[in-house]
């Protein structure tokens, strides 16, 4: 395919792992490299290469907090659910978001016990449901960063311009600099260095990152999507350790500029403002790091329109993704790891998403030394 | 208590997940969702625990495509069913009406019969229009002709509105098995070669852009087709035929995670022999779904002895419904019960069983 395969070539992808390996040789201080990808699409290009087994035992790849469906806390699964089960309403979600355990059930079993549950690729296909059933309420079940955040935005100006007043928006929308402050200011760091989120830099630019080196002294490449992207922004990363630098640098110049997406800035703050604070599941709570919609908006507000249990559901307290996500323990280091935590049945955060640290660990685990094994019989 | 060296912690965590997925899934729910119809790990527990337990017997433990039976005579019969109940009910390339037919014609190809007779079952909602109808039936008509296969019993039921979504139809087959015909997981040996009659995903994506709530638009035709012929052919080129399914729901992924388990091997394919086309590819990449996971309704799975392969894949290429055949992988002894995917960018990852239906990503 035009424009994919050329991130995907086999030969390249060989030159830039000679180059990481050069470049990484005796680990940092005989430790690995340690290099937290923020994204989870990331993550999910990552696992579907099979990236981690091509890369040399001095590079480590921590899959960091950007999987907006895993950051979503159970007492907020909680609060849609109810949304779900109240009378006449439709509840519009993204498809991945409908496995993500509440305390007790997920919309996807809500929707088996009658809730109209239903999934959608777009903020504007739920909008387009609510013009087709005037006598029902519709509501869109907002997730993700600020990638997302904008697509929710034009949806509700566009709600108010058609005079759509059966509509609203449950917004969970979260903002990419805090978390990473959050994850920085954690004691027991242990990372040299970040993939940036590539898509999330389309809206926002690259600025906001300037921070990471100048406040932590860390480098930062933002990076794409393409499994060579991921090779070229370690090799990046690596090559600013060999040349005594630490900056942020742009690996997918091909779309983030510096200054990102100011049309959908101006749109984001149209619409929302940021919440006093917001809790992250495996995180905790923190400051001014999720989009609430403003008083303009109050009457697409879904918080504002129903009554909502906003009951608080504790993080068990067995979890220890806060740990995983900061790169403080391995997957496997955590006490309820394959034992009451698992895919079929998660406890965290890490293990809800297929694209979560624990989850991925899991399900690939056992691989690094088969895969390793078998790399060398064919190579 | 001994302090265990942190490597060694680590192998205790795995075998410990080693072991417990090994384990049949379990069924934990309360209530059927739409994740037990999808044919990964939950389809798998509410079989085990509802049916299974239930209905026991050799038959049926086989959980094969149809049940194996032995007639008094010492003839086998092959005895298959399925139900359709697919939206939109016309998509390109076919329509409810094809594949209720192929489905089960292909069930009973799978266990090397050539299906006889079918019997038919309509579950219609109240309002269904009579000209939809006959034109699902003469589709159906048109697909019992071309595989040679009568249909000569059925039944009819009326349900009020909102109480089915439309039109549901249930077939039944049997099919007599040739003597000396046997596949099973139990043959299956490292070294042997994985083959595909064709293009993957190609129906599963023609039906969900069909549905239009993508607003995406591909040249996209479901493949679904009779296999019987095909299966003859492959059969006459590689007599040693190990294994054979049709990867319809849950796709190659689902099929090949069955046969490892089943044989307690591993599965090794190669995603750049994989043929898949371009707009299906395109399609899957947008929505975050792996096209290993889609279904297929014309193609089918084999396992061949590795010195019939060549032979195998030279017969198939030249039949209209195996023109995109190709190896796509290999069997080898370790690492057991697992499939894995070597990627074209030279990785190496894990395709396991999805837990329900693949869901579209946001991210």
């Amino acid at each position: 395919m035009k424009y994919v395969d050329e991130y995907r070539d086999p030969a390249a992808a060989r030159l830039a792992v000679r180059r990481i390996t050069e470049l990484a040789e005796g680990g940092r201080n005989g430790v690995p490299y340690a290099f937290m990808e923020v994204c989870g699409g990331h993550t999910h290009t990552i696992y579907r290469h099979g990236i981690e087994q091509l890369l040399p035992e001095t590079v480590e790849l921590v899959h960091g907090p950007g999987c907006p469906v895993c950051v979503i806390p159970m007492g907020r699964v909680d609060d849609a659910i109810s949304l779900a089960e109240q009378p006449g309403v439709i509840f519009t979600s993204f498809g991945d978001m409908m496995r993500v355990p509440g305390s007790t059930s997920s919309l996807l079993e809500a929707k088996a016990r009658g809730a109209d549950v239903r999934m959608v690729y777009s903020p504007l296909d739920a909008l387009k449901i609510a013009m087709a059933n005037p006598d029902r309420r519709v509501v869109f079940f907002a997730v993700g960063f600020e990638t997302t955040a904008p697509s929710t935005a034009v949806t509700l100006l566009r709600a108010r311009e058609a005079g759509v007043t059966n509509f609203s928006v449950f917004s969970n929308h979260v903002t990419i600099v805090p978390p990473l402050k959050a994850i920085l200011d954690s004691p027991d760091l242990r990372l040299d260095g970040f993939l940036g989120p590539g898509h999330v830099s389309t809206v926002i630019g690259n600025r906001p990152y300037d921070f990471v080196p100048q406040r932590y002294g860390l480098p930062l490449v933002t990076a794409g999507f393409e499994p060579l992207d991921i090779l070229q922004s370690v090799v990046m990363l690596l090559q600013q350790y060999a040349d005594g630098r630490c900056e942020v640098e742009n690996q997918y110049s091909r779309i983030v500029t510096d200054e990102g997406n100011p049309i959908a800035m101006r749109i984001l703050q149209q619409v929302f403002t940021l919440r006093p604070h917001f809790e992250w599941r495996g995180l905790g709570f923190i400051a001014q790091s999720a989009l609430a919609l403003n008083e303009d908006f109050a009457a697409y507000d879904a918080e504002r329109l129903f009554a909502l249990p906003g009951v608080r559901v504790a993080d068990p307290k067995s979890c220890q993704c806060g740990e995983v996500l900061k790169g403080v323990i391995k997957p496997w280091e955590c006490k309820v790891f394959g034992t009451a935590c698992t895919p079929e049945t998660p406890i965290g955060t890490c293990m809800v998403s297929s694209e979560g640290a624990c989850a991925a660990y899991y399900t690939f685990g056992r691989l690094h030394k088969t895969a390793a094994g078998l790399a060398a019989a064919s190579a | 208590m001994t302090a265990v060296q942190p490597e060694g912690r680590q192998e205790l965590v795995l075998e410990r997940v080693e072991t417990f997925r090994r384990r049949r899934p379990r069924l934990t729910d309360k209530v059927v969702t739409l994740a037990h119809g999808a044919g990964g790990k939950s389809s798998a527990a509410l079989i085990d625990k509802v049916f299974l337990e239930a209905f026991r017997n050799d038959a049926l433990e086989q959980l094969g495509d149809g049940a194996l039976l032995e007639l008094p005579s010492g003839e086998r019969l092959a005895f298959a069913t399925d139900s359709y109940v697919v939206r939109p009910r016309r998509f390109p390339g076919g329509s409810i009406g094809h594949l209720a037919v192929h489905g089960t014609v292909n069930d009973l190809a799978m266990c090397g019969a050539q299906a006889t007779w079918l019997s038919a079952a309509f579950v219609i909602e109240e309002g269904f229009p009579i000209d939809e109808l006959t034109a699902i039936v003469a589709d159906m008509a048109e697909a019992a002709a071309t595989a040679g296969v009568q249909i000569v019993t059925g039944d009819t039921k009326v349900v009020d509105t909102g109480a089915a979504d439309g039109c549901y139809i249930t077939t039944a087959g049997i099919g007599i098995v040739p003597e000396g015909r046997r596949f099973g997981a139990d043959l299956v040996q490292p070294g042997d070669v994985v083959l595909v009659s064709g293009t993957l995903g190609d129906h599963g994506v023609a039906v969900l852009l069909a549905r239009g709530d993508l607003d995406l638009e591909a040249d996209v035709q479901s493949d679904t087709a009779p296999l019987h012929e095909l299966m003859e052919v492959l059969l006459a080129a590689a007599p040693g035929t190990r294994w054979l399914r049709d990867p319809t729901r849950g796709g190659v992924g689902t099929v090949c995670n069955e046969l490892a388990a089943d044989a307690e091997v591993a599965v090794v394919l190669q995603e750049s022999a994989l043929p898949i086309r371009r707009p299906v590819l395109g399609a899957c990449d947008l929505l975050g779904i792996d096209p290993l996971y889609v279904a297929n309704e014309g193609k089918l799975l084999a396992v061949v002895p590795a010195e019939q392969a060549e032979a195998a894949l030279k017969a198939m290429v030249v039949h209209p419904l195996g023109t995109d055949s190709a190896i796509i992988g290999r069997i080898a002894a370790e690492p057991e019960r697992i499939v894995l995917l070597e990627t074209s960018f030279g990785g190496t990852r894990i395709v396991d069983m999805l837990v329900g239906d693949p869901l579209p990503r946001i991210c």
